[in-house]
């Protein structure tokens, strides 16, 4: 009885080793279904491993080899089942973001007005929102401190001291068609790369040229934005009660030409600005349409020349004359790429006629660029080019009332720029390069910048700002001895 | 970080659908493995079409919070957190009430992605509108910079955002690109062989496809190079019905010669939701969605 019991079993075992075997060549032929795939009948009604057959080494084709059925797909009874919808974790109450940011750079060239450090500063900013009924309040502030600077006292229209105030707005939507931001944010639009026609909205060149993140570039405006969205177009409009101007280079924190020679810190740009609330107000406006793909704007800017345009020789003062802007923009595909056109005709209300010297005469910017990514060449790697004109109007009234001894400018200053990335390790590692070169001016601005990315959470970076030029009154030329190398490591959370 | 974003949001939305109710079309067209149906056969461009259709096309618009877990060679994890919403332009040709029921319908779409991590692309958005005939249009929105950015879209078969998904695998590769071979119909599966019209443009010399019978979902795809190695393969690793359509929750994708990997996974997924084609511009691209994020 023992003996046969225990044939038996073994009789049992062979026959379940024999099995095991045919389904294991079964399987290998045809990929077993994965969970919720398979029908009733299947004879793989457990989920097959997801690995499965898959990886087994190939049949010389290779195509006989199938690959298990996922989760999901291989039992009947799950087809009909429907699963419930995850649950998203719940939103916390106000949603806090930012980063914490170290930054060093040096100068290269030893300039005598200004330090050898070109920055160094420690930063938190601290990005809030939070959304009340249709009501979304956003803050960015960010905590700072400079050891170049040696003033720390606050103020929040240069955003210097330790607190930079980036945003601090409420958003709504009054009807379908409409969205309304009120408070202080950042404002941006237009169409070129680093290069500004229509988009007069506060600049840090300072923060641009010490090597800031990019970010910087754009200054917060205080301001209410409108905005329209119609069948026929879009449009909005952004009214600053008090003019914004950009966040000029003073001297401060970069040398530059002030006339008649290379200053810094000896000779501070002193300015006279308007500044009336309600009053010394500016008003931007953009009417929009995107056909087809196609993104075509025009626009309207009443203000004034937002970094200083004049001077006034009584007081010894910089000042912001006033300006008003007209102008266009189309973006789209164009070829393999993406092409970009804008104009902007720059009315410079103090000098109609151009034979006022202190005042900027008006002007004509154009620009034109393409920006396209090269497989053939190497992956992840992309090139843009754009070419921008100035064009001084009324220039021979220019020359006539130029004051002897200055420096006359060309009547049409050339701009090309060169951008060029290529990322690397599964697009942590970024090299980028951005050049600015005017063959007019004879000056070159050059921004190199490795970034890479350590982690999800922490990121490093080295860059430089590199200026060089013939003469020393150019845009760029001027800033050659602010020529620096800086290196960043930046905490994202 | 603007240029590392674009690709990785497409694959993600396509990878989204799968049709329980394509199933039913394809039962009623005889195509299932039924023993009374079994003769009936399927041309290789039906085949193509349904699978199409099951892979980005299922509902009439869709929303899904995706984490890709991207591992590189060393074993080291990066996380990329977005959540994708998904509007499909009607087929103009059928009567309202038939649009988005015709199972070989695949149109164009437009695709709005809102990245939640890591946290230095936090409120990024990422959109495309995809054409079938040209080029898609393909923006970025930073908000740090408040700038609307148009990106270039030639470049398909690169990294979407560092994951080892390629834009063309999250938005679909044209179908009119490849021609198809059935190679083999087996109890589970449509096996078909994939080789580019225009071999300079791809990386790959052909592809072979594993797609369920019953539902229309690619289980398997296998790349190979010129040299016959197969060197990149994605997997479909679960499969859930959610509001009937048959939907992947969790695809993998392998680069086999750098042995790294980017998991796909998605959540909160929700179709036929009624999204207005009014989303998928600049408007909401400097204003996010929310009110369909969530």
């Amino acid at each position: 009885m023992f003996f046969t019991i225990l044939q038996h079993t073994r009789l049992i075992g062979i026959s379940m080793i024999l099995l095991l075997l045919v389904v294991a060549v079964y399987a290998q032929e045809e990929p077993s279904l994965p969970a919720g795939l398979s029908d009733s009948q299947s004879q793989d009604s457990q989920p097959a491993l997801p690995s499965g057959l898959g990886a087994e080494p190939a049949a010389p084709n290779g195509l006989d080899l199938e690959p298990s059925l996922p989760s999901g797909l291989g039992t009947a009874a799950s087809l009909g089942v429907e699963e419930a919808e995850t649950k998203l974790a719940k939103e916390s109450w106000l949603d806090v973001t930012g980063f914490w940011e170290v930054r060093s750079g040096y100068r290269l060239r030893s300039d005598k007005y200004e330090k050898d450090a070109s920055i160094g500063e420690t930063r938190l900013q601290l990005e809030m929102e939070k959304t009340l009924d249709e009501f979304t309040f956003k803050t960015t502030a960010d905590l700072y401190y400079d050891w170049i600077s040696e003033d720390h006292s606050v103020d929040l229209e240069r955003g210097e001291g330790f607190l930079d105030l980036r945003e601090a707005s409420v958003g709504f939507s009054p009807t379908d068609f409409m969205d309304v931001k009120l408070g202080r944010q950042i404002l941006t639009w237009g169409t070129g790369d680093l290069v500004f026609i229509n988009d007069l909205f506060p600049k840090d060149w300072q923060a641009f040229f010490i090597g800031r993140d990019t970010e910087y570039l754009k200054a917060p405006s205080d301001a209410l934005k409108a905005s329209f969205f119609t069948d026929l177009a879009n449009v909005d409009v952004v009214y600053s009660p008090r003019f914004d101007s950009d966040r000029f280079i003073t001297g401060e924190r970069i040398s530059y030409w002030n006339g008649s020679t290379i200053a810094g810190t000896d000779d501070i740009v002193r300015t006279d600005k308007p500044d009336d609330w309600f009053s010394d107000d500016e008003w931007a406006l953009r009417v929009s349409k995107n056909i087809k793909g196609y993104e075509l704007s025009a626009y309207g800017y009443w203000g004034y020349w937002k970094s200083p345009g004049g001077f006034d020789t009584s007081k010894g003062r910089y000042t912001f004359p006033k300006l008003n802007v007209y102008g266009a923009s189309a973006r789209g595909q164009m070829g393999k790429g993406i092409g970009n056109i804008e104009m902007g005709y720059y009315d410079s209300r103090d000098d109609r006629y151009g034979d006022e010297p202190f005042v900027n005469n008006s002007q004509i910017r154009y620009l034109i660029g393409y920006e396209q990514d090269l497989p053939e060449i190497a992956p992840d790697f992309t090139v843009g080019l754009q070419y921008y004109v100035e064009q001084m109007l009324h220039y021979g009234d220019y020359r006539r009332t130029l004051p002897s001894g200055n420096k006359a400018a060309e009547e049409y200053r050339h701009l090309l720029t060169f951008r060029i990335t290529k990322l690397y390790w599964n697009q942590n590692l970024a090299y980028s390069l951005f050049t600015y070169f005017s063959p007019s001016d004879k000056d070159v601005y050059m921004r190199p910048n490795i970034n890479y990315k350590v982690n999800d959470n922490l990121a490093v970076e080295v860059g430089a700002n590199v200026f060089w030029g013939d003469y020393p009154h150019t845009f760029f030329g001027q800033f050659e001895d602010n020529t620096n190398i800086y290196t960043a490591i930046r905490y994202s959370f | 970080m603007a240029k590392q974003i674009p690709l990785t949001i497409f694959i993600l939305a396509w990878l989204l659908s799968l049709d329980s109710w394509a199933i039913a079309e394809s039962e009623k067209a005889g195509v299932t493995a039924d023993k009374s149906s079994e003769k009936e056969v399927l041309s290789v461009d039906q085949i193509v079409n349904k699978t199409n259709h099951v892979a980005y096309y299922q509902g009439f618009d869709g929303r899904a919070k995706v984490k890709m877990t991207i591992t590189d060679s060393q074993g080291r994890q990066r996380i990329r957190e977005l959540t994708i919403l998904r509007w499909d332009k009607p087929d103009a040709n059928l009567p309202k009430k038939e649009q988005h029921k015709d199972s070989s319908f695949c149109g164009e779409q437009k695709i709005y992605a809102f990245f939640n991590r890591p946290a230095d692309v936090y409120k990024t958005v990422f959109m495309v509108w995809k054409h079938l005939d040209k080029d898609d249009d393909r923006w970025m929105y930073l908000p740090a910079l408040d700038l609307v950015k148009r990106i270039s879209a030639t470049d398909k078969r690169t990294s979407f955002v560092g994951a080892h998904f390629f834009y063309e695998d999250v938005s679909g590769r044209n179908i009119n690109d490849d021609v198809h071979e059935l190679v083999k119909t087996t109890k589970d599966y449509y096996i078909l062989k994939n080789t580019p019209k225009d071999p300079k443009l791809v990386e790959f010399a052909y592809f072979k496809m594993w797609i369920h019978r019953k539902s229309f979902i690619v289980v398997k795809t296998d790349y190979y190079d010129s040299q016959n190695k197969e060197y990149r393969t994605y997997e479909a690793l679960e499969i859930k019905q959610i509001q009937g359509y048959s939907t992947v929750t969790k695809g993998k994708m392998t680069d086999l010669r750098t042995k790294g990997n980017t998991i796909a996974e998605y959540s909160n997924i929700k179709y036929d939701i009624g999204i207005p084609e009014s989303i998928f511009t600049e408007r909401y691209l400097r204003k996010p969605a929310r009110r369909y994020l969530k």
